[in-house]
């Protein structure tokens, strides 16, 4: 298989066609010494058929859990089926960026909407249109934080920690410093923020809730950054602002988040999906592509990528980021996702995964030796002790229960809508059982 | 055509999910949002329809010609999107323990096997999610490899001035001086203005080869060989790859590193600009500064975004790997080659190439004789383009060349397609002499006239706003 339409005697004749006697002959700038006169050592090509069933092969290698405790930044929300339907179509999948607005409204209008949805989300003013991931959100918002007087960014110890070493692989690239605020009993230590609060400061990022679960004080966290003069940045969960309060009520300059619940896969970690939004002062720092709403030559309604001399093509080395691309399938897909469930079935969403997890820790802090490390309030997602902690997992899995991650504390739990109450009371009853024994 | 928004109905909605079977937990009202987000309230039909509608209005590769230089627009086979479907790859959690995710690791050993075979490298990454985040995560390579050495003086990357944007901004990004050199008349590097900027300050090289006017330099061994005798590193932007995959590699050009979208050579979909994946390729001595996930890995190492990368986007173009094979991988590429010389030789004669010799997969068209004759631009002619349901060529790029269209047809497309494409731009040419007037104006039959981008910049309305009232 290689998808060559053109028949052998076609190209026969277009090689005759531009004088070329051979395929040799339109390489001849190559060095000859170079060109590689083997066969590739790979295999041979496969049909359709035979490469399908190598790769269901390799699939059936993963092991699957029908039930997912486990969160850490990927999370195993309830996909509906019209979300997973209209990115498949196949204009959305294989065009690329709407360079050419007029054949291209299509993509444009929906990123549009998709801006439009974060930023009633974050409450913030604008959004791009996406980037890779929250991470590199995280990132990409400590960056154009930075000025020449404020080159030093802050971030909790309580965030995801790949966020943490993808916001240092960032400012190691620059050569700007990244400084750790530690944080105490599962939340950011903020007398520990206060001190660490000096003149150079540029930027300080929260995640919210944080990697343990557990809600901030973001507003106070907020107002000390504030006062410093350096600006305030969230990574928040989206489908915990169907409930919980916006970010640019705790007064975030930058709100930036993980987009993978908003109904994408798990997929061993990707294609997931960075949003990220600001205030209407900052509009034009944001990096990334961004649509617009103007007028075509009829003085209809259309809509255009714009705001472009912010971007490497224009600036090239004077930009402050080197993207060029969204997600804007993953972001097409959050769009999707946010108009099927619409604002009662987002905060659904939120209200039971929180729910679920309130019930699932509650039954688990029954048994002797489990306990709630971290008291403060949380969402989603919690950490408890666990005695036996490695056999009490792997009872779990094979009884196809992917149970908390182990971290240091103990294990970090989830549980979103998806559980039900028997699933976990299941888990609840095999965690026993480990202990029992 | 309206917005979301625009049909929304209070009230109306999906009951999607089940009734909640445990006992609720109230948000403290500290933590409580104070009004809901004004998210479309619809119905899933009107979803669905809306979508369609919208999906209307896209022009895909699935849709006809799209001859998008430099993006590599070829066909995205279907049934790539089927395996990167199975539940067995998309339901897997990236923390899952180590033995029930050993489908995903073979997936990433093979692809990289491919890849290792392909380009003469020997080390791999699948972290970066697009081409501009892999030359992010290769430059850095080169950073932490000067620095380990403690040759701290090293902060010029060249880049010539044909190069696309990224990469100046990525060698602006991870701390470089940028040192842009001149590219010869015939769009290569110019040898001497290299040896000119070679020196102990040099980090490396960023090049793409076949570069970006779609030539292959000549010079490539004596350009890599030069500025590993300056002391600097070598990094191959892979943007072309598809001219060159299994015919020449770019290790044995003499690259240290290398980054390959697989969305264009590999055929993954492009989803209205992205998601794309990147692999990034390193020689054995560069392996120990690659990036890894603080959660997933061993600490200590650089990161360019959470976990593997887009995995599921890698199932996409292992698969395509796999379907084209030993003998396939060479065959695209050399049809890529003979699509873009036959595209180029049918054009001929209208519009003026901007390098008359053999082209690699893509070749540029310069358009400054026939503006100054006729007053009709680049940008006139690609929107008449778009009357014909063909996607224009990329335009304005590279900066070397002024009026530049930039014609990249790929291997999969039929020579009844080239035929038919070159057959526009001739009558497009004539057309300029004929009614230049017509094609300012156009596109006449698009979704939309040309949109006012200068207002969308000026004022911008980046989100809907609901009308006061």
């Amino acid at each position: 298989m290689s998808y060559i339409p053109s028949t052998p005697e076609q190209r026969q004749e277009m090689l005759r066609a531009v004088g070329a006697e051979d395929w040799k002959a339109l390489y001849r700038d190559v060095p000859q010494e170079m060109l590689l006169e083997r066969p590739l050592d790979l295999p041979e090509g496969m049909s359709e058929l035979a490469m399908s069933r190598a790769m269901e092969a390799m699939a059936a290698k993963n092991r699957l859990f029908p039930t997912v405790l486990r969160g850490a930044g990927a999370y195993d929300h309830y996909i509906p089926a019209v979300v997973r339907s209209i990115p498949a179509k196949e204009e959305f999948l294989t065009a690329y960026t709407p360079y050419q607005a007029e054949m291209s409204q299509g993509v444009l209008q929906s990123i549009f909407e998709y801006q439009t949805m974060i930023c009633e989300l974050t409450g913030m003013d604008v959004s791009n249109a996406s980037v890779y991931d929250g991470a590199t959100a995280a990132a990409e918002a400590a960056a154009m934080c930075r000025d020449r007087r404020r080159r030093v960014t802050l971030i909790s110890a309580a965030a995801h920690p790949d966020t943490i070493n993808t916001v240092r692989t960032y400012c190691y690239g620059t050569g700007d410093e990244l400084r750790v605020v530690p944080a105490k009993d599962g939340k950011t230590d903020i007398e520990a923020l206060r001190a660490m609060l000096t003149p150079e400061i540029a930027s300080f990022y929260v995640q919210q809730p944080n990697f343990y679960g557990q809600f901030e004080d973001a507003e106070a966290l907020g107002a000390l950054v504030h006062e410093n003069g350096s600006m305030f940045v969230m990574g928040v969960n989206p489908i915990a602002l169907g409930v919980m309060k916006t970010p640019r009520d705790c007064g975030a300059d930058v709100a930036v988040g993980e987009g993978q619940s908003l109904g994408m896969p798990l997929g061993f970690g990707g294609p997931y999906l960075g949003f990220m939004a600001t205030t209407a002062k900052h509009m034009r720092k944001l990096p990334g592509r961004i649509v617009g709403e103007t007028v075509d030559s009829r003085g209809e309604r259309a809509y255009v990528l714009s705001l472009q001399a912010r971007e490497q093509h224009i600036r090239r080395e004077k930009a402050s980021s080197n993207i060029c691309s969204n997600e804007a399938l993953c972001a097409l897909t959050a769009a999707v996702y946010l108009s099927v469930m619409g604002p009662e079935g987002l905060a659904e969403a939120a209200r039971q995964s929180m729910a679920k997890a309130h019930y699932l820790c509650r039954k688990l802090c029954e048994h002797e030796g489990v306990s709630l490390v971290y008291t403060g309030e949380y969402f989603h997602e919690f950490v408890t002790t666990l005695p036996r902690r490695d056999e009490a997992l792997k009872a779990l899995e094979d009884a196809g229960i992917l149970g908390g991650l182990p971290v240091e504390e103990g294990v970090l739990w989830c549980a979103t809508e998806k559980a039900s109450r028997k699933e976990l009371d299941r888990a609840v009853d095999i965690v026993k059982e480990v202990l029992a024994g | 055509m309206k917005l979301i928004f625009e049909k929304s109905v209070k009230g109306r909605h999906s009951d999607l999910l089940p009734k909640c079977d445990v006992e609720t937990v109230e948000l403290p009202e500290s933590l409580r949002r104070e009004t809901a987000p004004a998210l479309p309230e619809l119905s899933e039909v009107d979803v669905s329809r809306h979508y369609t509608e919208l999906n209307h209005r896209v022009h895909g590769v699935n849709c006809g010609f799209y001859p998008l230089g430099s993006c590599t627009m070829k066909y995205n086979p279907r049934i790539d999107e089927d395996m990167a479907a199975l539940p067995g790859f998309a339901g897997v959690h990236p923390l899952a323990p180590a033995y029930a995710v050993e489908g995903c690791r073979e997936v990433l050993d093979t692809a990289a096997k491919y890849l290792y075979e392909l380009t003469g490298m020997q080390g791999m990454t699948f972290q970066p999610a697009a081409g501009a985040h892999g030359e992010f995560t290769g430059v850095l390579l080169i950073k932490q490899y000067h620095e380990k050495r403690g040759d701290t003086k090293r902060r010029r990357i060249i880049v010539p001035d044909s190069a696309h944007g990224t990469n100046p901004a990525t060698a602006a990004m991870c701390g470089f001086e940028v040192v842009n050199i001149p590219s010869a008349p015939n769009g290569c590097v110019d040898l001497e203005a290299l040896k000119a900027v070679l020196g102990e300050d040099t980090a490396g090289l960023m090049l793409t080869n076949p570069n970006t006017v779609g030539i292959f330099d000549e010079n490539i061994l004596e350009i890599t060989r030069l500025v590993h005798e300056a002391g600097g590193l070598c990094y191959y932007d892979g943007a072309n790859l598809n001219a060159v995959m299994g015919v020449v590699r770019p290790g044995d050009m003499g690259f240290d590193c290398i980054h390959m979208n697989l969305h264009k050579t590999f055929a993954t979909p492009h989803g209205g600009g992205g998601p794309g994946a990147c692999a990034v390729g390193c020689k054995d001595f560069l392996k120990e500064f690659l990036p890894a996930s603080a959660l997933m890995d061993e600490p200590g190492h650089i990161q360019v975004r959470a976990f593997a990368g887009n995995f599921l986007v890698v199932v996409r173009a292992l698969s395509y790997l796999m379907s084209l094979g030993r003998e396939g991988i060479p065959e695209a590429a050399r049809n890529a080659v003979l699509n873009a010389n036959y595209l180029m030789r049918r054009i001929q004669g209208s519009f003026d190439l901007a390098f008359d010799r053999v082209c690699m997969h893509e070749f540029v068209l310069d358009l400054s004789r026939f503006k100054k004759e006729t007053g009709v631009s680049a940008l006139d002619v690609a929107k008449s383009l778009i009357d014909y349901g063909m996607h224009p060529p990329t335009m304005y790029f590279p900066l070397i060349v002024h009026e530049a269209l930039m014609l990249e047809p790929t291997e999969t497309e039929s020579k009844e397609t080239l035929d038919w494409a070159a057959d526009i731009f001739r009558a497009l040419y004539e057309l300029g002499y004929k009614d230049p007037a017509y094609m300012h104006e156009a596109p006449h039959a698009a979704q939309i006239g040309r949109p006012d981008e200068v207002r969308a910049a000026r004022s911008p309305v980046l989100r809907w706003q609901k009308p006061e009232g």
